[in-house]
């Protein structure tokens, strides 16, 4: 399988704090990645540039072997490549399902296609992604009323009507409770099993990412600093190091 | 459209129809309540709907006005002398002349705002929350000192309209006419209002409202709604300013067109009385604020603006989300915000 994501020696620095520092890393179409590091290590930052959210300093990034490091974040969106947000990005005073609804985007924002009718078959399709991520019954509420975690998994599914060909998920599961972080994981397989959505996400839960990812990037510092399996990751001395703090 | 929609507009249809001859004495005031609900229906399409507080809205009202009056003067006599002179001695409309120009002075004072909205909406459409109010405030403003500087149009001394032709019949025809025309503007606002907000734009600009970084990141080119939404408003309150300026027979540019201490405020309170973000609130908002209005001018006359910042204020405290929107918190399960009980086995077990 080729690489879908290709991000090379990307620096982006805020004024005088070094967010990213020549960092280099490839993702596999059809698989599931990890991004860890401690807090301030550049993780988010390094999503918003791969979106388009702000320009990079320096470097480029390739998604499907094509130039994105310039398109603006719609362009992006365009090419199949999403993200989801840390703190949950919802529509709060839309029902689900209008939630669902406006995230569906057509092919073109045309005059006609503005002042076209939602189309029935959406709707239905919309209902079959609720039913997927257990919203279903909820539906007709605003989105703003759902607890935390509903949130996110109403955010997982927006991204999803839009049958991206890989999803930037940061920390799907910070704030959820435990009984949910396991029904969010088991989603998050079956979005990549069966949809076979490739998966970049950011997570601070070790036991989640653990779990989850095939390979596991650990950024510090904004610098990439170790990468690897799981197995790796987890006996990686200069990793703990980063997390706990030299011994 | 359900059975409760359908007797809600007929008797609104009724209403509308027979209240010049139940009520011949408030036959301008209720002319005046369309118009006042149109500028509420269109100042919701921003303010509302999509979140941009605008301020500037006055803009298109007035701009509408001078355009309307403009063409039908212009399109039958040379408009500098009409101006300059109090032309509407010396010049005279036919019957036929004067309704042909009224009703292309009409069209043009709908395109006219709807492509200056478009202009100014590229430039300022950008800017978000406070500083886009701020920026259309100052437009407001700068609109009504700009048309006071204008010789062409009767700078501050405003201009006439021209007077209603003598030969079909006295003012109470003419009051009639104007009373039917507000009518079914306001019916056709409403209703195209109605249908757009059904479709996917009415989603987006919801959508906007509640995060636009969402929407811009979910690939939606925010802008493009922004500034049709804005088109679409400045298009159905240029033909309002028209309507009202004949309606009236005399423009003046601060006071009456680009009147951004009464018209431009009232727009903005009646959408958010009645509840700014609903289709039905600008209208129970813009009924409700002119019985008040009118109440306070009567009864209160000289305190009439102390008791309008009261009401402000009550409304601001009491009613944040407006009528509308306090019942929709009080009974949300009236407006369809319900948790599907029957399909509880659809909720996929969290193991």
């Amino acid at each position: 399988m080729g690489i879908i994501l290709e991000v090379d020696q990307v620096y982006k620095h805020f004024g005088g704090v070094k967010a990213n520092e020549n960092v280099s890393l490839n993702v596999e179409e059809g698989s599931i990645v990890g991004l860890i590091g401690p807090n301030g290590s550049g993780k988010t930052t390094l999503f918003n540039s791969i979106v388009g959210t702000h320009p990079i300093d320096q470097g480029s990034i390739y998604f499907e072997g094509k130039e994105i490091s310039s398109l603006p974040i719609p362009a992006v969106a365009k090419l199949g490549l999403l993200r989801t947000f840390q703190q949950t990005r919802i529509y709060e005073k839309l029902n689900c399902i209008q939630n669902m609804l406006v995230s569906s985007k057509p092919e073109n924002d045309t005059v006609f296609n503005i002042f076209a009718k939602v189309p029935h078959n959406l709707t239905e399709k919309s209902e079959n992604l609720l039913k997927f991520v257990g919203l279903y019954q909820k539906r007709n509420l605003r989105a703003g009323d759902l607890s935390f975690g509903q949130q996110k998994l109403l955010e997982l599914a927006m991204a999803l009507i839009n049958e991206p060909k890989m999803l930037l998920l940061d920390e799907p599961t910070a704030g959820i409770n435990p009984t949910l972080i396991n029904g969010i994981i088991d989603r998050l397989i079956k979005v990549n099993k069966e949809f076979g959505i490739t998966l970049l996400v950011i997570e601070h839960n070790m036991r989640v990412i653990m779990s989850l990812a095939q390979k596991i990037f650990c950024l510090a510092h904004g610098q990439l600093l170790a990468e690897g399996s799981p197995e790796q990751i987890k006996n990686d001395h200069r990793v703990i190091d980063a997390y706990l703090g030299v011994q | 459209m359900s059975k409760k929609n359908i007797i809600i507009y007929s008797l609104i249809l009724v209403f509308g129809l027979s209240a010049p001859f139940l009520f011949p004495a408030y036959k301008l005031q209720i002319s005046i309540l369309w118009v006042l609900t149109i500028l509420a229906l269109t100042w919701d399409i921003q303010g509302g709907q999509m979140g941009y507080n605008s301020f500037g809205n006055i803009l298109f009202f007035g701009v509408g006005m001078y355009v309307c009056s403009s063409v039908q003067i212009g399109m039958f006599f040379p408009l500098s002398e009409w101006t300059a002179s109090g032309g509407e001695k010396t010049f005279l409309h036919t019957t036929s002349q004067y309704f042909q120009g009224f009703t292309y002075g009409l069209i043009f004072a709908g395109i006219v705002p709807a492509i200056v909205a478009a202009l100014i909406g590229y430039g300022i459409l950008g800017l978000r929350g406070h500083y886009f109010a701020i920026c259309t405030l100052g437009i407001g403003i700068a609109a009504g000192e700009i048309a006071g500087g204008i010789e062409l149009i009767g700078a501050g001394q405003g201009m006439t309209v021209p007077p209603w032709p003598k030969g079909i019949g006295g003012t109470e025809l003419r009051s009639q006419f104007f009373y039917y025309l507000c009518f079914l503007t306001v019916c056709v606002t409403f209703f195209v209002i109605r249908l757009i907000y059904q479709t996917r734009f009415g989603l987006v600009i919801n959508a906007i409202r509640d995060n636009e970084d969402k929407a811009e990141a979910m690939g939606i080119h925010t802008m493009r709604y922004k500034i049709i939404g804005w088109v679409v408003s400045a298009f159905f309150l240029g033909i309002a300013g028209g309507l009202m300026g004949n309606m009236i027979g005399y423009i003046e540019p601060t006071e009456i067109a680009f009147a951004g201490s009464t018209y431009g405020v009232f727009m903005v309170l009646m959408a958010i009385l009645g509840g700014k973000g609903t289709l039905w609130g600008p209208v129970i908002g813009a009924a409700v604020f002119h019985v008040f209005k009118e109440g306070f001018w009567t009864f209160f006359l000289g305190w009439q603006y102390v008791a309008l910042g009261a009401l402000i204020i009550v409304i601001v405290i009491f009613f944040p989300e407006g009528i509308l929107g306090w019942f929709r918190e009080k009974y949300p399960e009236n407006f369809g915000e319900v948790v599907d009980e029957v399909d509880r086995t659809a909720q996929v077990e969290l193991t």
